[in-house]
């Protein structure tokens, strides 16, 4: 690749879009890229999963453009807000403290259970353990206030492997994302408990962006009046679909 | 790729790995390997830039342009890498942003800050919203060079620095005894001297900036780092072609990488070096 005529074209593509105005309504999708089966970055190098399928239908009801970006879990609250990107779509439970800094749309995933998963047959304290959990998820305050000694990561991947290697005594995720895990590890792991933590999953917005929280309301309103999001739910996931 | 990958889950063995090392997924991994090699390019012109800028502010008769490049290197050096990575290019960005609001959509007279919200009009944004993908990645790649170029451009300043100081005040003093300007002792007798000392200094900076090029990471560029936690990560059977965690091969693969990067250089700069030795009189 040759990086001087890139950088070239990129200075021209710049100098363009400066004198051009902006043409079209254009959204740009926020989303983590590596929450399977929520959201994954897929074998041909692009964002998959139920929250891509769900959310390009969203565009299409609300007749947006929409374009997707990944961005990792830790920042994807302060970038929404300094606008990198519109929305963020990437399994994200409503909590009353993120709901303070940014909007949320109606939920498109019911609440739906977590659960503590270890090493089959072990016997694991939940509150005096040591828990992986990721940073910044409503697990890992979870943890820290069971009184467990919390461990975190800035992948879901990484919590997994800390239980595979001892690092950890558990993982507190949520249940639809550690179900597929669970059931491919050939009796490794074992759930050891479910809780029910947190509300349902809805998109992130800016607060100052009502208009697109209304197009967007509208479009995920029409998906469960008409039961394409639950058959979304149910192809997606595979043991207990989360139902409306 | 190959004809026969339609069907991932029904190959094994060999047929299988050549299907899934030639995946989209992983031809990104490989071209960001270029991305690496191409920062460092990119940003050697403007770290000497900002180092020599930072030099010769250092060394002016004038005072407060010394103050200006005393204050740089020290500053600049004594703050954590990881603060000014993160820092620069979002002061940068919003910066930018804010002049281009500022012009470009007069008529708005709100805030830009509402709340925690950073909002400027449509036609503000940098690059606009319905850009290309890759203009997006261009101009993180760029905010990420002018980052690496300061904070780089201060180290090399204090060598540069330093070196200039190290060339013997007699060879100064012969170019003046024959006539010479200060402007031709410079470019003559100073700065062609001023290498041999420079180079140690700035061939370890050079090492450093290879080492640093994983905190791209940081900054949103898809470097080596991401991919390989990306791709060596354990796969459901949601994927095409799942796995159990294979973070292991694909980090080894990156050492060897970092460590040819950094045999490579060595040889340029012994090189580099036996140029500058040519016909002077330091010992080897």
């Amino acid at each position: 690749m040759n990086f001087l005529k890139l950088a070239g074209a990129a200075i021209m593509g710049v100098a363009i879009a400066g004198t051009a105005m902006a043409a079209g309504h254009s959204v740009r999708m926020g989303t983590e890229g590596a929450y399977p089966p929520y959201n994954f970055i897929n074998d041909a190098g692009e964002v998959d999963g139920f929250e891509r399928e769900m959310g390009d239908e969203l565009c299409v009801r609300a007749q947006l453009e929409c374009t997707w970006v990944t961005n990792d879990w830790d920042s994807i609250i302060p970038n929404l807000v300094s606008g990198n990107y519109d929305t963020i779509i990437a399994g994200m439970s409503v909590t009353s403290e993120r709901d303070e800094v940014i909007d949320f749309t109606n939920e498109y995933i019911p609440a739906s259970p977590s659960y503590y998963v270890a090493l089959a047959g072990e016997e694991i304290d939940l509150t005096g353990g040591v828990i992986a959990a990721q940073t910044a998820t409503i697990q890992a305050n979870h943890i820290a206030a069971s009184g467990a000694t919390l461990v975190e990561f800035a992948t879901p991947d990484e919590t997994i492997a800390a239980v595979r290697n001892g690092e950890a005594d558990a993982v507190l995720a949520d249940g639809d994302y550690l179900a597929p895990i669970v059931a491919e590890s050939n009796g490794e792991l074992a759930i050891v408990e479910q809780v029910a933590i947190g509300g349902g999953v809805a998109l992130g917005i800016r607060e100052s962006d009502g208009e697109l929280k209304a197009k967007l309301n509208a479009a995920i309103d029409s998906m469960k009046a008409d039961g394409t999001l639950n058959a979304m739910l149910a192809k997606w996931f595979t043991e207990n679909p989360p139902q409306w | 790729m190959f004809d026969w990958c339609v069907d991932p889950k029904s190959l094994e063995g060999a047929s299988w790995l050549a299907c899934y090392l030639t995946t989209p997924k992983h031809a990104n991994f490989y071209i960001s390997f270029f991305t690496v090699i191409g920062l460092l390019l990119v940003t050697v012109p403007p770290i000497l830039l900002f180092g020599f800028a930072g030099a010769f502010a250092k060394r002016a008769a004038f005072a407060p342009i010394r103050w200006i490049g005393s204050l740089y290197t020290t500053m600049v050096r004594g703050v954590p890498d990881i603060v000014f990575f993160l820092f620069v290019p979002i002061a940068l960005d919003q910066g930018i942003e804010y002049l281009r609001h500022k012009t470009l959509c007069r008529e708005q007279t709100g805030s830009v800050w509402q709340g925690n919200d950073f909002v400027v009009c449509a036609a503000a944004k940098m690059p606009l919203g319905p850009s290309e993908q890759w203009v997006h990645d261009m101009y993180g790649f760029a905010l990420a060079v002018i980052a690496y170029a300061i904070v780089f451009g201060a180290f090399a300043a204090n060598i540069i620095d330093g070196a200039l100081k190290a060339v013997p005040k007699g060879q100064i003093e012969a170019g003046q005894t024959i006539g010479m300007s200060p402007r031709q002792i410079l470019w003559r007798i100073h700065l062609p001297q001023m290498w041999v000392y420079a180079l140690p200094g700035l061939s370890n900076l050079w090492m450093i900036l290879i080492k640093a090029t994983p905190l791209l990471f940081l900054l949103g560029v898809e470097d080596v780092v991401y991919w390989a936690r990306e791709l060596g990560g354990m796969k459901t059977q949601a994927f095409a072609y799942p796995h159990p965690d294979w973070r292991v091969w694909y980090f080894g693969v990156l050492l060897i990488f970092y460590l040819f990067l950094t045999w490579v250089s060595q040889i340029g700069f012994d090189r580099l070096t036996a140029r500058a030795t040519r016909g002077m009189a330091v010992a080897r």
